[in-house]
């Protein structure tokens, strides 16, 4: 009971009659997990906040839980993808108009999650992604990231035929159509990249709005060098699948 | 008769009375057994009638012909495990789907006051 009362939306100063969830995957995010939760609360005031707790087994789950958001804890590690879609599924549920994803991790700016809301709320995209590498910020990936990035981004605008910059971003809002699909439909591992291209094969409009991002609070990628070889093989192979595909 | 005849005839004899005994006992569902026996089956006939392996294998261009039973022992193998990896495949999607729903009916509980963790004071639970 008072779970649903500390939670009630209170119109969002920032877009009014529109029901906002803040998605934040996290898996061992003790360090930046309360950092990270207030300033979303300062920054996205009236919208609701959920943690998707993927089976830490640290005091993640715990903290976020004390500060008084939705927490939905996983009862083992699924993954990112999983993760992602159980805060997509619990959007479509309790009917949210805009969710948005947040990282755990302290690396998302929360000051801009009103950017990615705005064209949704509009009407103007269905998806928001944040990009690091329009014009804005400082961000600078290793040369062998930033290959991979620019890659991804190349072929993803080339498969959509529109400009994208950073494909591999996760701080994203999706409208409600696109939450729905999401529920029905998310990749397993490293899903930002080909989210996208499932997106664009229904028809949804994708947009990118330039972000800042910070540097990590805590953790760190999830993308060591020994993954990276199976990152590009398989979402360049889910990509290449989801083409082949009917829609 | 090659004696490679022999051992496969023995051995495909005893694959089949092991998975027949296994969907016997409970081990193996009837539906996971299909290739087993059919790869069973096959290595016998090919086995004991030594005219079919001979035509086979010249057939297909293989020289020697009991090396033909290895060529279908394997592609069994490796269509046994194809078929592992699809069903490995639909179980971890179902898992997922699941755990999801598991994860979304203990907070829906939670926020009606029920507490799972079994820190809480839920009504009308009893422990485990």
């Amino acid at each position: 009971m008072t779970e649903s009362l500390r939670q009630r939306t209170l119109p969002a100063p920032m877009v009014p009659d529109k029901r906002i969830l803040i998605i934040i995957p996290a898996f061992n995010e003790e360090a930046s997990i309360g950092g990270v939760i207030s300033l979303v609360r300062k920054h996205a005031p009236g919208a609701d906040i959920v943690v998707v707790n993927d089976g830490s087994t640290d005091r993640t789950g715990a903290i976020a839980d004390g500060l008084g958001v939705i927490v939905l804890n996983h009862i083992y590690n699924l993954g990112i993808g999983a993760t992602m879609q159980t805060g997509y599924k619990y959007a479509l549920r309790r009917g949210y108009d805009i969710a948005v994803q947040v990282d755990g991790d302290g690396q998302h700016p929360a000051d801009q999650i009103i950017d990615l809301v705005r064209p949704v709320a509009e009407g103007r995209a269905e998806m928001v992604v944040g990009s690091r590498f329009l014009g804005m910020g400082e961000y600078r990936p290793s040369i062998a990231r930033s290959a991979g990035m620019v890659f991804f981004s190349r072929l993803v605008s080339a498969i959509i035929r529109e400009r994208m910059t950073d494909t591999t971003s996760g701080f994203r809002a999706a409208g409600r159509s696109c939450i729905e699909f999401f529920s029905s439909k998310y990749p397993d591992d490293y899903p930002e990249v080909e989210a996208l291209v499932l997106l664009h094969k229904k028809g949804f409009r994708i947009m990118e709005v330039p972000v800042e991002m910070a540097k990590r609070a805590g953790g760190r990628s999830s993308i060591t060098p020994m993954k990276s070889v199976y990152y590009m093989a398989k979402v360049l192979l889910a990509i290449l699948v989801d083409l082949m595909k009917r829609a | 008769m090659y004696l490679v005849q022999v051992v496969a005839i023995l051995g495909s004899v005893l694959l089949f009375g092991i998975v027949i005994d296994f969907i016997r006992r409970g081990l193996l569902k009837e539906k996971y057994s299909v290739l087993w026996l059919a790869a069973a089956i096959i290595i016998l006939a090919l086995s004991l009638k030594k005219e079919l392996l001979d035509t086979f294998a010249e057939k297909i261009g293989v020289a020697y012909p009991p090396s033909l039973l290895f060529l279908v022992a394997f592609l069994f193998v490796l269509l046994i495990n194809l078929h592992f990896s699809v069903v490995i495949s639909i179980f971890h999607e179902k898992n997922k789907v699941l755990s999801q729903e598991l994860t979304l009916i203990k907070n829906a509980l939670k926020e009606s006051g029920i507490d799972l963790s079994g820190k809480g004071k839920g009504p009308g639970l009893p422990d485990d």
